[in-house]
């Protein structure tokens, strides 16, 4: 097992090299000056020049990079072309926000996926499974900024029910657990929901009743085996395809979405994102970008090492 | 969030009154009555403002974010030595003194600027504004070498002052600015100059990192709190020396809000009070539920800056009057909700330096038809043209329903002109690589949109022979020799009321000549809630904040 452990983690240095590279020339290529941000057009040539150089951008992008990447690697991410902070705080601050969005939708999208698919799976080819599996489709179809504004309008600007954007009253430094705060969560927690749950609802679904049908079952219902322990089984059986699949839904969550993020002004890393790309803000669209595919390399890392623990067939594989 | 030393100024005052014998403090309260209503004049309530900004725009004295940041965190919490007088609607914001009380420029050497500044000023922080705190900022962005310089905040600035050369004080309340050639127009590029308080940056360990979270100007608002991408929250400053902007709302709330949907769902479901730049199609709607919409032409302008290159069909005056004669530009205002002013040059229609061109900007494709035939163009010779556009873009308005009304438009009298779009990005980048650069795919003309809020801004950066690049946004190499002469003239005319009459030349020869397809001026719209009290739009890219409350 533990042979199992370090090489997993072994893997884990190229494929974080890859990301960095990868990362650092895509925001490279794109169009348009790094310091378009902060420098106004019609600056003088010496100004330009004499800026470039103070944000260390004349130099030669492999140096750029090599210098990036050492800093990147002893935790410094560098400092904000916009606002001069450093860009670790920033992301600090971000994560924080969009943890909390993520786990709130989270919780709400794979509980109710789960739920939708195992009651689906058990009545499988009826009307309770064409509902649920028709509201897992509509989860997975639906745009999910279209349904934030949506439920905006309905909840926010004609009910006036819920808040329409931000954190909490005053910003997301003063959140507590209160309702006060928490109205704040509900919105876009659900909206980013949708799409876990139309897509955990469908594996669950799946994986569930290809087991039920399966011969192990048969032969238990036939043993007289109780349906509770039966279930346990099941969801033993079921548990790594199922695992996998939040895994890599929960790391879509932490990435924060750009859009739902944008769409409730929500203070987390998608908006952390957005502003970067609009601000041009190099340093800090890199170390946002880095920090979030760290964390999807680490929560694969995290469902494979779980997995493998549910089933030990996979870590002989 | 605010710095100890400020609570601790008035911690001093409350253990000082302790030991006051009562009959002096009743006289104290009674004199404190009475100077109330110069005092704290607020009227109070706090006003919840969404930007479109995705951050708040630095607060130590040169915000970012363009004009927006200027507006919100540079003229509310500083002052500059001249500004803007932004109190009327009705005509463009003229200049007034702020923390100069008065200027002059050396008979001798007409580089050389006195200036004599307002005394009794006070930052925030207490310490008093003066001779050295002036050359201290000027230092913080031109000297690299002195220890105040930082990077970010001259990125800001000195762009924006290209005539400033150097600064000498002169005594505790005068200073002397060189500049690199005489330039009248020092006096337009002052307004972006803030003060930041010398004494505070020193107590916060010399550190502008520090200063962002705790600024100190001298300006009518102070910083109370600052939340990175929430919020900041701007308070009136009690001792501002201009008793005729005294704060009048007891909080002020800057709240970043990019996305043009949710600043209006913020303002309709009551989480703001008041949204610039509200999504067109909402207006109407936002009207209907009872919100004020404010509006008001101000100085910028949406034209397509022509090429002159050897290969473009702009070369021919004719071609130029005749596009400008072809563009209906009722038709646009219509497309945009009545957001926009239509240009009959590249001035608002009311600014005194506008003038009395020769040539009017009218529709009249007749005209237009004659002019093309005179050039040999008609309808079996059509003029054909490649232009750069974005699809969106900073105070692009809405860049592609507008260009393909005017593709339209033009395509009536014998103009036929396609569009290479770009990312906004790249479109910007390539205004100052100039139309001969590959970036401009040989594209005849480039559609950005600019600031025209004083003659270097509006004409010297684009039509000056010496703004070809890569010295500046000359994108199109336009050279005309009168125009070169006139603006040589207004750099040396410092009079005031002859400066203005070189400048009405200047813009009537450039009417005239036409370098530019001028079609109109955005309106700069505002929604707020009913209550808002108290703000006048001024035909201005900056507004003042300090007459807005909440009504009771």
């Amino acid at each position: 097992m533990l042979s199992f452990v370090f090489r997993r983690l072994l893997y884990v240095i190229p494929i974080a090299l890859a990301v960095a590279a990868v990362c650092f020339s895509l925001v490279h290529l794109a169009p348009g000056d790094p310091l378009t941000a902060v420098i106004p057009p019609d600056a003088p040539q010496e100004v330009v020049a004499a800026i470039t150089r103070a944000y260390g951008m004349d130099r030669p992008l492999v140096v750029q990079f090599g210098s990036w990447l050492g800093r990147a690697v002893q935790g410094d991410l560098g400092v904000s072309v916009a606002t001069g902070r450093p860009v670790l705080i920033d992301i600090q601050r971000a994560l924080g926000n969009t943890l909390l969005l993520a786990s709130a939708a989270a919780v709400l999208g794979f509980g109710i996926g789960i739920l939708l698919g195992v009651v689906a799976a058990v009545h499988i080819g009826g009307p309770i499974d064409r509902v649920a599996t028709a509201i897992a489709i509509t989860g997975v179809s639906i745009p999910h900024y279209w349904l934030g504004l949506l439920l905006v309008v309905v909840f926010s600007v004609y009910l006036d029910w819920l808040p329409s954007m931000g954190a909490a009253s005053g910003g997301s430094a003063n959140w507590g657990w209160n309702w006060d705060s928490l109205r704040y969560l509900v919105l876009p927690a659900v909206t980013m929901s949708f799409i876990p749950m139309g897509i955990v609802t469908r594996t669950v679904r799946a994986a569930v009743a290809e087991i039920l049908h399966s011969e192990f079952v048969m032969a238990l219902r036939a043993k007289g085996m109780g349906s509770a322990r039966i279930a346990l089984h099941v969801g033993k059986n079921a548990a790594p395809t199922i695992m996998a699949v939040m895994g890599l839904q929960f790391g879509y969550l932490l990435g924060g979405s750009i859009l739902v993020e944008t769409v409730f002004s929500w203070p987390g890393t998608g908006y952390l994102l957005n502003t970067a790309i609009f601000q041009r803000d190099i340093p800090l669209l890199q170390g946002v970008i880095l920090v979030l595919a760290m964390f999807f390399v680490g929560l694969n890392l995290l469902v494979d090492l779980l997995q493998s623990f549910a089933d030990p067939r996979i870590r002989r594989g | 969030m605010r710095s100890s030393s400020h609570h601790s100024g008035a911690a001093v005052a409350e253990s000082d009154s302790v030991r006051t014998p009562p009959f002096l403090r009743l006289v104290a309260a009674g004199l404190l009555i009475l100077m109330m209503p110069l005092a704290a004049t607020a009227n109070g309530g706090t006003i919840r403002i969404g930007m479109t900004a995705s951050d708040i725009p630095l607060t130590s004295g040169a915000p970012n974010s363009g004009f927006e940041g200027v507006r919100f965190t540079g003229m509310t919490l500083y002052d500059a030595l001249v500004s803007w007088d932004l109190s009327q609607a009705d005509q463009p914001a003229p200049l007034v003194p702020q923390l100069a009380e008065s200027w002059s420029v050396s008979e001798e050497d007409p580089r050389v600027w006195t200036f004599n500044l307002r005394q009794g000023v006070e930052f925030h922080d207490g310490s008093p504004f003066n001779a050295d705190a002036v050359v201290f900022n000027f230092d913080k962005v031109f000297d690299e070498a002195s220890p105040q310089f930082d990077a970010r905040q001259a990125a800001q600035v000195v762009a924006r002052l290209p005539a400033y050369e150097s600064i000498r004080k002169v005594d505790e309340y005068t200073v002397e600015i060189t500049t690199k050639t005489p330039d009248s127009m020092l006096i337009n590029q002052l307004p972006f100059m803030f003060f930041s308080s010398p004494a505070h940056w020193e107590a916060l360990g010399r550190d502008w990192g520090a200063f962002e979270q705790d600024p100190s100007g001298t300006g009518p608002f102070r910083l109370s709190s600052l939340e990175p991408r929430e919020q900041a929250v701007l308070v009136p400053n009690a001792n501002y020396w201009d008793e005729s902007r005294m704060a009048q709302a007891e909080r002020i709330v800057l709240v970043p809000i990019p996305e043009a949907t949710t600043r209006a769902n913020a303002l309709l479901s009551g989480q703001v009070d008041w949204i610039e730049n509200p999504p067109a199609d909402t207006l109407p709607m936002l009207e209907s539920r009872g919100f004020q919409i404010t509006s008001n032409g101000y100085p910028h302008l949406w034209p397509w800056q022509f090429s002159f290159l050897e290969d473009s069909p702009w070369l021919d005056r004719n071609v130029r009057h005749a596009a400008n004669l072809a563009v209906n530009r009722e038709e646009i205002q219509v497309l945009l909700a009545g957001n926009m002013v239509p240009a009959q040059g590249l001035l608002l229609p009311g600014d005194p330096a506008f003038g009395n061109p020769d040539f009017t900007i009218e529709y009249d494709p007749e005209q237009a038809m004659a002019l093309l035939a005179e050039s040999g163009f008609g309808p079996d010779n059509p003029v054909e043209a490649t232009i750069l556009i974005s699809t969106s873009g900073s105070g692009q308005m809405q860049p592609q329903e507008m260009n393909e009304l005017i593709q339209q438009q033009l395509s009536q009298v014998g103009i036929e002109v396609e569009f290479e779009v770009l990312v906004w990005e790249s479109l910007f980048d390539n205004w100052r690589q100039g139309a001969e650069h590959s970036g401009s795919r040989g594209a005849h003309a480039t559609n950005i949109t600019f600031a025209t809020h004083d003659p270097f801004a509006a004409i010297i950066r684009f039509l000056d022979t010496n703004s070809a690049p890569p010295n500046s946004l000359n994108w199109g190499y336009y050279s005309n020799s009168e125009v070169d002469a006139l603006i040589a003239d207004l750099r040396e005319t410092f009079d005031a009321e002859e400066n203005l009459s070189v400048y009405r030349q200047l813009h009537e020869a450039i009417v005239e000549d036409a370098p530019y397809l001028f079609v109109g001026h955005d309106t700069g719209p505002r929604a707020m809630a009913p209550g808002v009290a108290g703000f006048v739009q001024a035909q201005s890219w900056f507004q003042d904040l300090t007459p807005v409350h909440m009504a009771d």
